[in-house]
């Protein structure tokens, strides 16, 4: 008997087979429906927080250092309390690094604190404000929507001036244009010059939105007098990157006079660091919600298991009658094979469907989308699950003794 | 050369420790077109005789040749295709599929002998029509009288031409007409040139043979040779007694 009709013969019987059973069929369907839609969900659900990290992160340049006394990836309390005790890095030391380093592009320094802003009689407080130079539009790569970002001569001397965030621009102005408005930052009044291009959350933390971007200068004299200044260095290229790195290590140990045997006192952080750190939490996050939700999927196998015994155990003259007519092993086999495996496709199909609307729902948090992958994955997965808990009952169908099978009632 | 061919057949079961000998040592040949009835009672080891002739067991020891192929050393697979090509079973208790219409339980041998779907639905319908039930062949099982039931089991018997009919009890759970009739279809199958072979416990039943082989303890208590059916009997008379008629004519011709 050939391939084509034995699969023929044994989807038609096991059809036959599912629909003679309806209740008992859906009952352990619905074992698989919970387990693939679980599964699926999960899996559109971490997806979708890949996605929303990577989106996020491209706010961070790939080619960009991020110099700060901090590192990002801390693994202790000790290495944090330890960084805290740090010296400050002043102003001084970025011009001293600006004018040493050879492989930068730019070099920006920014210094941050929260403000309250004020026009006319409306405020907004909670603003974060970014003191900063020129160099800045290079390194973070912001784009300017309305009028300019900060010149050259802004940055040198200081001006009372500002950009200010798209988030910004909507909750103090409303419909007026901000352009050339001048808004008070603390206690000090400064002119619009500009507006950025909307840029969305870091990560669902905190709005990149919500801020105000006004020269260094006038950060240290309105703001903060002795700010915690980090650098932003954008190198060359991303060719060297490894080369810029080790320069600019090197350059900001001989700015802040380190002897060759003293640690680093500063921390030179990368994206690298942090899709490393989000790789390592996402990868955990998926392995044990696959696995939870994984073992639902198992408990569904089991109840096909189980159901595949009993059919096998009432069929077992049926089983008896086609071995005397000349049906092979394999042919018993296959038919109680796909038998499980058309419940657990059946019930894969179903669980899609079930899940497309849910995924719906995820996508009002994450980026989510039910990916032909997943489709695919599920479906394999549920037909795996089928065979596989198919498989020791099918055998059991399989070796039975023609004249046992025969006798049985 | 015979197409059964038994070389001291023994079959012996373990029962909760005690060995039962089913068959002992027993020979036996069968040729093609026979009509033999197995016979004897509970006990005697006529199922097991039919279950080893049918191939659905294998003996414990000793030859058995089934239309020259040794069969007695082969495995699962390779018994199923012996069952599938040579035997054609018709039990007792009918044995069909109940999901299944009279049409698709006929086809059910084809299936696993691997022929197209449009070829076997042919043969299928032919065999059915041969058994008178070309009209019925859309309902399923429970649908048909027992004896009808019984016609869809021989026509499924002898849809892959087999070269044994074997019936287990053919007549048992059903009434002493349509038994009747289920045994007509016997003798004209036999008539026809298949090899049949009943086993059966009713002596009347076993007397519509040629030949009657009778078990005990299983070993062959007696292989008695019939001259003729019952039908044939009297048609055989007949023919006698035309001849003497055209001898007669014969002779008184000048």
């Amino acid at each position: 008997m050939n391939a084509l009709t034995e699969l023929k013969e044994g989807l038609s019987i096991s059809w036959a087979a599912i629909r003679a059973n309806k209740m008992r069929s859906v009952l352990t369907t619905l074992g698989i429906v919970i387990g693939i839609v679980t599964v699926t969900l999960m899996g559109t659900a971490i997806e979708g927080l890949n996605l929303a990290f990577l989106k996020s992160i491209s706010s961070l340049g790939a080619d960009v250092f991020y110099v700060s006394r901090f590192s990002w990836v801390n693994t202790t309390h000790e290495d944090w309390h330890r960084q805290q005790k740090r010296r400050l890095i002043r102003l001084a030391d970025i011009e001293a690094l600006a004018s040493q380093l050879t492989q930068a592009a730019a070099v920006a320094p920014t210094a941050e604190d929260d403000a309250t802003l004020k026009y006319k009689n409306r405020s907004s407080s909670g603003v974060t404000i970014l003191g900063t130079t020129e160099a800045y539009l290079l390194t973070s790569g912001v784009g300017v929507s309305q009028g300019r970002f900060l010149s050259v001569p802004d940055a040198a001397g200081g001006r009372p001036v500002c950009v200010i965030g798209s988030e910004v621009a909507t909750n103090l102005f409303r419909q007026e244009p901000p352009l050339g408005a001048h808004i008070k930052i603390g206690n000090q009044t400064m002119e619009v010059i500009g507006v950025m291009e909307k840029r969305g959350s870091f990560l669902g933390m905190f709005s990149l939105d919500n801020r105000v971007i006004i020269p260094l200068k006038q950060f240290t004299t309105a703001i903060w007098s002795n700010p915690d200044i980090g650098i932003e260095v954008k190198a060359r290229g991303l060719v060297q990157l490894d080369e810029a790195r080790e320069e600019l290590r090197q350059v900001m140990r001989r700015v802040r006079h380190l002897e060759p045997n003293q640690p680093d006192d500063f921390a030179i952080n990368q994206q690298d660091q942090f899709v490393e750190m989000f790789n390592r939490v996402a990868g955990t996050i998926a392995v044990i919600g696959l696995f939870v939700t994984g073992l639902s999927l198992f408990v569904g196998g089991i109840g096909i298991m189980n159901i595949m015994f009993v059919s096998v155990a009432e069929r077992t003259r049926e089983i008896g009658i086609r071995k005397a007519i000349g049906a092979k092993r394999r042919t018993i086999l296959l038919q109680f094979l796909m038998e499980a495996a058309c419940i657990c496709l059946i019930g894969g199909l179903i669980a899609l469907a079930i899940a497309w609307p849910l995924t719906l729902v995820v996508q009002r948090f994450l980026p989510a989308t039910m990916s032909l992958t997943v489709v695919g994955i599920a479906l394999l997965v549920s037909l795996v699950t089928g065979v596989v808990s198919g498989f020791l009952p099918a055998w059991r169908a399989a070796r039975m003794n023609p004249v046992d099978a025969l006798r049985s009632e | 050369m015979s197409l059964i061919r038994f070389q001291n057949i023994s079959r012996r079961y373990q029962m909760g420790g005690e060995t039962v000998h089913a068959l002992r040592d027993v020979s036996l040949e069968i040729q093609r077109g026979e009509y033999v009835a197995i016979m004897g009672p509970s006990g005697s080891g006529k199922s097991t005789m039919m279950n080893l002739i049918g191939c659905l067991d294998t003996a414990t020891s000793g030859r058995y040749e089934l239309n020259g192929t040794n069969v007695s050393e082969m495995d699962d697979n390779q018994l199923a295709e012996v069952r599938n090509r040579e035997i054609g079973f018709v039990f007792q208790t009918f044995n069909l599929l109940p999901r299944s219409n009279a049409l698709h339980n006929v086809e059910l041998p084809l299936i696993y002998a691997g022929i197209p779907a449009a070829e076997r639905r042919k043969i299928a319908l032919a065999a059915i029509s041969q058994v008178g039930l070309a009209d019925r062949m859309h309902h399923k099982p429970n649908e048909l009288s027992g004896g009808q039931r019984q016609r869809v089991a021989v026509a499924r018997a002898l849809v892959n031409k087999p070269s044994i009919l074997l019936a287990d009890e053919p007549t048992g759970n059903l009434d002493s007409k349509t038994g009747a009739e289920i045994m007509a279809l016997f003798e004209d199958l036999s008539r026809a040139g298949n090899t049949i072979i009943v086993v059966t416990h009713e002596e009347d039943i076993a007397r519509q043979s040629r030949r009657i082989i009778r078990l005990r303890d299983g070993l062959i208590a007696s292989d008695e040779k019939l001259a003729e059916s019952r039908e044939s009997r009297v048609e055989g008379q007949k023919a006698k007694a035309d001849e003497r008629m055209a001898q007669a004519l014969d002779s008184s011709a000048p």
